[in-house]
C-alpha cells in the first residue's frame, strides 16, 4: 500500500492538509474544536454513522475518518442533524440529496445494485449446484465403499 | 463389476465434456466482459475531472440562501433577488490555488456581459479575500460571502472551484467542479445557458 | 558514481533476451522431445536472476549515492533521508516498486529451477517456460513503459522526498513479503499450464507443487497483516481494515490461494478434482496479475494506488488479457481429457472442501464484484456509486460464517465416506461448550454483544474443534503427527484466533475525540488518560509536537504514551504519529489532532472533568481497542502453518518420474 502524489484530486485538499498546520497567507476558515457530544451513547451513534458515510473529497475514506475540511464541516452538520432528532435515514437522505450516492458507502439496494447485492448470493447458488450434481453423479452408479486403507 | 451394460457415469471430480464447454463459455464471457470494463476504466483513467461528483442538483431549484456581501457586509442578499434572469456563480477561495489559474478564464467570459456573473467566497477571512481580489481583479456583479461553509452543504459544494448556472426560475441547470477553461465555457456553458434562456 | 544508471537498463534489456530464450526453446523443447532444448531452461533462470539482481543494485547504488540525475531517485529521496530510507525508497513508487516485482518473479523462477529436479524433464520444461514468458511481460512492461532509469538532466541538486508515510519500518518490509506471496502464485499456476499443455495431472507431480503453493500463501498472509498492521499505527485513526481497493487487490488472491492449498491436498491425496485445482491456481495467478493491474493503471481511486497512466494501464491490461484470456482458452480445450478421481458420498471430507472451495471462491468473487462495481455503475451510465466497508464487512460476514461452522468438520471426517454421527458426536461436547462462551461473552460485553458474542462463540468452536482433532491424533498409540497436519492444526488456530481479534475490536472498540488541556483527564472504562502538554522536537527531516499522556489502569499508572505531529521539511507535509500501548487483551490508542489555543469551551461527554480547557488546549483522539493484536497474530499463526505445512517430508521424497 502507498501513498501517490496524487495530480487529479482537486488542490484543495493539499491546500487544506498543508494549511490547518503551517502558518500562510491565506488560509481556511476552520474550527477544529472536537466536537460535543451529549452522551457516550451519541457518540457511538455518531461514529457508527459517520463509518458508513463518505468523505466527498478524498481518495476512499470515511466521514469518520477523514480530516479534510469538507469532512469536518460535513461531520459537525451530521451531529446538528443528529441533535435536531434526525434518523440515520433522515441524515443519509440529506446528504444524498445534496452529494448524491456517492456518499452513502453502504449503496442503496435499488434495481441499479441489484447485481450487486444478490450477485454473490448468485455465485453461492451456482457453485452448491454444481456441487450437488458432482456428488449426485458420483453416486448414481452404486453406494460408494468406505475406505478403510486411508493414510491422512 | 466389469460387465459390459451402459456406460457408467463419469466419475466425480471431473465434469462430462458437455459441461466444461457450458462452464468455459460462461467463464469466458465474464472475462470478455471484465477486460471491457478494464478497457474503459483505462481510457477514463486520465480524463479530467473525472473525479468530479455529478450534482444530483440539477434541474431542482437551487436552495435559498441569505448571506452577507463581502463589500458591503451589513447589506444581506438572497436567491429571491436574483430571480428573473439567469446567473453564474462561481465558488472561490483565497485558500485556493486553482481558482487563481482559472481566474483569467473567467474573468474574460465576466467582462462579456453575457450573464450575470456572482462570486460566491467560500470559508475566507474577509481580508483574504478582499486582497485576493485587488491582486488579481474583480470579474463579479457581487461577492456573497459563506465564512462557515453551511450554506455551501446545501449547494452541495464541496470544495473550490466549482460553477454553477442557475435559470431565471431559480433552477440549477448546470454545473462544473474543478477549473473552467475556455473549452468549457464554449462547449458547456454557452449551450446551457442558451437552452435556459430558450426554455423560459 | 562508479556505475552508470544505463548499466541498469543494458542488464534490464539482456535479461528481456534471456527470457526469451528461456521460453521459447524449453517450450518447443517439450513439444518435440528435444533435450538440449529443454536442458536450457535452467541455466536461463539462473543468469536471469543474476541480470535482474544486478539492475536492482545498481538502482540502489544510484539511491544511496544519491544520484539525482537518475529521475526516479530525484523523485523519491532527498539530502536529508536518513541511510535507511535511501535503501527502501527503491520500491517506494511504481518503476522501483515493478523492478522489485520482477526481482521476485525472477527469485522464484531461480528457486524453481534448482528445485525441480524430481520432475519429469518434459513437465520442468514447461513450467520454466511458461514463468519465462510471464517474467518476459513483466520486463518488457519496465522497459518500455515504467523504466526506473530514466535520466534527469540537468541533475537537480535537491530531489523531492520519499513520501513520509513511507519513512518506516514497516513499509521496509511490507511490499518484499507481499510481493514474494503475490508473484509466488506464478508457481503453480506455471505448473497447471504445463499440466494442461500435457493433458495429464500426475498427482505425484502436484506433491511437488503444493509446498511452493503453502510458502507463497505463508508470505502473502504475511505481507497483508504487516500491512494491515502498518495502517493501524501509522495512520493514526487506529483501523486496520478499509476495504480499499488496493487492500483488495490482495486479498483476491489470497482467498482464491486459500481455496488452491485446501484442493491441491485432494488432488494430491486421492486424484479428485484436478479440473478445480488447476483452475483454482489460474484463478489466483490471474487476481495477482489484476491486482497490479489495478495498483497501476489508475482505473480506480485510492488512497493507496500509484499516479496513474493510460499507456501504463494498457499494456497491464493487455498483457493480463494474454494471460488469463490464454490460459482459459486451454482450460476449456485440454481440462476435459484430465483423469477421474474417486467417487465420494455426500458427507465426506471432499464434500467439505468442495464446500470451503465454493465459499472462498464466491468470497474472492464477492470482493471483485464490489471493488469494480463503482467503475462498472460509472460505465453504464448510472452515476457515481460507492461501494465501502457496510457492504464488503456484511457480506464478508456471511460467507465465512458457515466456513467457520465446518472447518472443526473438515479433519474429523474421512476421505470417500464418513458416517455423520461420528465426527458430530465428538464434536457435539465442544460444540455445546462453544455456545455457552458465546452466551457468556454476549452478557458480558460493556457495548456491541452480538460482535462479541459472535466473535467468542465462532473463535472458541474452531479453537475447540481443532485441539478435538489434535487430541484425535495424539491419542492413537503410534501418535503420527506429520507436520502436514501440524500446519494445518496451527492455521486452523489462526483463523479462530484472527476471528475473535476482527469480531471482538469491532464490537468493543471505545474511541473518544475531545478537547483537553494541560492537566485535564477524560475516562474511557477502566482507563483514565492525563494530558500533560506538548513539546517541540526536532528529527532527522521532521520537526515534530509531541504530546505526553499519561494513561492509568484501575487508578495505577500504565505507560506514558508521546504520540506526535510531524511536519516534514521536505514538502510540509504532516503526519500523525500515534502513541500506542500494545496489550495481549487490548491496546491503548493516543493520537493529537489540531491545537486549540484558547477557543474550546469545555467538552461534556460522560466521565470527562467538567472545567473548561484553559490555554494550550489539544484536540485529542482516545481510543480502547479490545484484542486488536489477535489480528495480526492469528494471521501470522496462519502464515506459520502453511510454512510449517511446507516442509513435511512427504513433499521431500522424489516423485517417481512418469513413463
Amino acid at each position: 500500500m502507498r501513498v501517490s502524489a496524487t495530480r487529479r484530486c482537486l488542490a484543495v485538499a493539499l491546500c487544506v492538509l498543508a494549511m490547518l498546520l503551517a502558518p500562510q497567507a491565506f488560509a481556511q476558515v476552520s474550527d477544529p474544536t472536537p466536537l460535543q457530544f451529549s452522551d457516550g451513547a451519541e457518540e457511538d451513534r455518531f461514529h457508527r454513522l459517520a463509518a458508513e458515510l463518505r468523505c466527498v473529497m478524498c481518495q476512499n475514506q470515511s466521514l469518520a475518518d477523514s480530516d479534510a475540511q469538507i469532512a469536518h464541516d460535513l461531520r459537525r452538520e451530521v451531529l446538528a442533524l443528529m441533535q435536531a432528532g434526525r434518523s440515520d435515514r433522515e441524515i443519509k437522505d440529506f446528504l444524498v440529496q445534496r452529494y448524491g450516492e456517492f456518499v452513502l458507502y453502504r449503496p442503496v439496494v435499488s434495481p441499479a445494485t441489484w447485481l450487486l447485492w444478490f450477485g454473490p448470493a448468485l455465485l453461492l447458488l451456482a457453485g452448491a449446484v454444481v456441487v450437488w450434481r458432482i456428488i449426485v453423479r458420483g453416486n448414481a452408479a452404486e453406494p460408494v465403499p468406505r475406505d478403510d486403507g486411508q493414510e491422512w | 463389476m466389469n460387465t459390459p451394460g451402459p456406460a457408467p457415469a463419469p466419475a466425480p471430480g471431473r465434469m462430462p465434456t458437455g459441461n466444461y464447454l457450458f462452464v468455459g463459455v460462461i467463464i469466458f464471457l465474464f472475462f470478455l466482459g471484465l477486460m471491457g470494463l478494464l478497457y474503459y476504466g483505462v481510457q477514463q483513467s486520465d480524463r479530467a475531472g473525472r473525479d468530479a461528483l455529478p450534482s444530483p442538483l440539477i434541474g431542482k431549484p437551487a436552495p435559498e440562501f441569505d448571506l452577507p456581501l463581502l463589500h458591503q457586509p451589513e447589506q444581506r442578499f438572497t436567491l429571491a433577488e436574483l430571480r428573473g434572469e439567469p446567473f453564474v456563480m462561481n465558488v472561490w477561495g483565497s485558500w485556493c490555488p486553482e481558482c487563481r489559474v482559472e481566474h483569467p478564464v473567467i474573468a474574460r467570459f465576466a467582462l462579456t456581459k453575457r450573464v450575470r456573473f456572482i462570486g460566491y467566497n467560500l470559508k475566507d477571512p474577509r481580508e483574504d479575500a478582499l486582497r485576493w481580489l485587488e491582486q488579481y481583479g474583480n470579474p463579479y456583479l457581487m461577492v456573497v460571502v459563506d465564512e462557515s461553509g453551511r450554506t455551501a452543504i446545501d449547494f452541495g459544494i464541496y470544495g473550490a472551484p466549482e460553477t454553477f448556472l442557475v435559470d431565471a426560475d431559480g433552477i440549477i441547470r448546470w454545473k462544473h467542479v474543478g477549473v473552467v477553461t475556455d473549452e468549457i465555457i464554449a462547449n458547456e456553458l454557452i449551450p446551457a445557458l442558451e437552452l435556459a434562456e430558450a426554455g423560459r | 558514481m562508479l556505475v552508470l544508471p544505463e548499466l541498469g537498463q543494458v542488464l534490464l534489456i539482456l535479461a528481456i533476451l534471456v527470457a526469451l530464450l528461456q521460453a521459447v526453446l524449453p517450450l518447443a523443447g517439450a513439444q518435440r522431445g528435444k533435450h538440449a532444448w529443454m536442458a536450457m531452461a535452467r541455466p536461463a533462470a539462473h543468469v536471469q536472476l543474476v541480470l535482474v539482481l544486478a539492475a536492482f543494485a545498481v538502482l540502489t547504488a544510484a539511491f544511496v549515492t544519491q544520484d539525482f540525475s537518475v529521475k526516479y531517485v530525484a523523485d523519491n529521496s532527498n539530502t536529508l533521508l536518513p541511510l535507511v530510507y535511501r535503501y527502501t525508497a527503491v520500491w517506494g513508487a511504481h518503476e522501483g516498486s515493478l523492478l522489485m516485482w520482477t526481482l521476485v518473479l525472477a527469485a522464484w523462477n531461480s528457486a524453481v529451477a534448482g528445485f525441480s529436479r524430481g520432475l519429469p524433464e518434459v513437465v520442468a520444461a514447461r513450467v520454466l517456460g511458461v514463468m519465462a514468458l510471464v517474467c518476459l511481460g513483466f520486463l518488457a512492461f519496465l522497459v518500455f513503459t515504467s523504466n526506473p532509469f530514466m535520466r534527469l538532466l540537468p541533475a537537480p541538486l535537491e530531489g523531492r522526498d520519499l513520501n513520509p508515510l513511507l519513512q518506516d519500518p514497516g513499509m521496509i518490509v511490507h511490499p518484499p513479503l507481499l510481493y514474494i506471496g503475490y508473484v509466488g502464485f506464478v508457481v503453480p499456476f506455471a505448473f497447471s499450464v504445463a499440466a494442461l499443455l500435457d493433458g495429464t495431472v500426475d498427482a505425484r507431480w502436484l506433491r511437488w507443487t503444493r509446498p511452493w503453493t503453502n510458502i507463497a500463501f505463508g508470505f502473502l498472509t504475511l505481507g497483508i497483516a504487516l500491512g494491515s498492521w502498518w495502517a493501524y499505527y501509522e495512520l493514526g485513526w487506529g483501523g486496520w481494515w478499509f476495504w480499499d481497493p488496493v487492500e483488495n487487490a490482495s486479498f483476491m488472491p489470497w482467498l482464491a490461494g486459500a481455496a488452491l492449498l485446501h484442493s491441491q491436498a485432494v488432488t494430491e491425496k486421492r486424484g479428485s478434482f484436478a479440473g478445480w485445482t488447476l483452475l483454482l491456481a489460474i484463478a489466483a495467478f490471474s487476481l495477482s496479475l489484476l491486482g497490479a493491474f489495478l495498483v497501476r493503471s489508475g482505473v480506480l481511486t485510492s488512497v493507496h494506488a500509484f499516479a496513474a497512466d493510460p499507456s501504463r494501464g494498457m499494456f497491464i491490461l493487455v498483457f493480463l488479457a494474454l494471460v488469463i484470456g490464454g490460459s482459459l482458452v486451454l482450460y476449456v480445450w485440454r481440462a476435459p481429457r484430465l483423469a477421474q478421481g474417486a467417487p465420494f458420498a455426500p458427507f465426506s471430507r471432499e464434500t467439505l472442501l468442495l464446500a470451503n472451495n465454493v465459499l472462498l471462491t464466491s468470497a474472492a468473487g464477492m470482493v471483485l464484484l464490489g471493488t469494480l462495481y463503482p467503475l462498472l455503475a460509472d460505465a453504464l451510465g448510472m452515476g457515481k456509486i460507492s461501494v465501502g466497508p457496510p457492504y464488503f464487512g456484511l457480506l464478508f460476514l456471511i460467507l465465512m460464517a458457515p466456513l467457520l461452522m465446518l472447518l472443526p468438520l473438515g479433519p474429523l471426517v474421512r476421505w470417500q465416506r464418513e458416517e455423520p454421527g461420528k465426527p458430530l458426536r465428538m464434536l457435539a461436547p465442544w460444540f455445546g461448550l462453544a455456545v455457552v462462551i458465546g452466551v457468556i461473552a454476549f452478557f458480558s460485553a460493556p457495548q456491541g454483544p452480538w460482535k462479541t458474542a459472535a466473535g467468542a462463540g465462532l473463535g472458541a468452536w474452531v479453537l475447540l474443534g481443532t485441539a478435538r482433532f489434535a487430541w484425535t491424533r495424539l491419542a492413537v498409540p503410534d501418535r503420527r503427527y506429520t507436520l502436514e497436519m501440524l500446519g494445518m492444526t496451527i492455521a486452523h488456530a489462526g483463523v479462530a484466533v484472527f476471528a475473535v481479534g476482527a469480531l471482538l475490536v469491532e464490537g468493543m472498540n471505545v474511541q473518544r475525540e475531545v478537547a483537553m488541556s494541560p492537566g485535564q483527564t477524560t475516562e474511557i472504562g477502566r482507563y483514565a488518560f492525563r494530558f500533560e502538554g506538548v513539546d517541540q522536537l526536532q528529527g532527522p527531516n521532521y520537526r515534530a509536537e509531541r504530546g505526553h499522556v499519561q494513561v492509568f489502569r484501575d487508578g495505577e499508572p500504565l505507560v506514558l504514551l508521546h504520540p506526535e505531529k510531524r511536519a516534514y521539511a521536505s514538502g510540509g507535509q504532516v503526519m500523525t504519529e500515534a502513541g500506542i500501548h500494545p496489550g495481549i487483551f487490548g491496546d491503548v490508542f493516543v493520537a493529537i489532532g489540531d491545537s486549540l489555543g484558547t477557543a474550546a469551551a469545555g467538552p461534556s461527554v460522560a466521565g470527562v472533568s467538567a472545567a473548561a480547557p484553559g490555554p494550550g488546549a489539544w484536540a485529542m483522539r482516545l481510543h480502547v481497542k479490545p484484542f486488536v493484536r489477535w489480528i495480526w497474530f492469528g494471521a501470522g499463526l496462519i502464515a506459520l502453518g502453511g510454512f510449517v505445512a511446507a516442509a513435511d517430508r512427504r513433499f521431500r521424497r522424489k516423485p517417481e518420474v512418469a513413463q
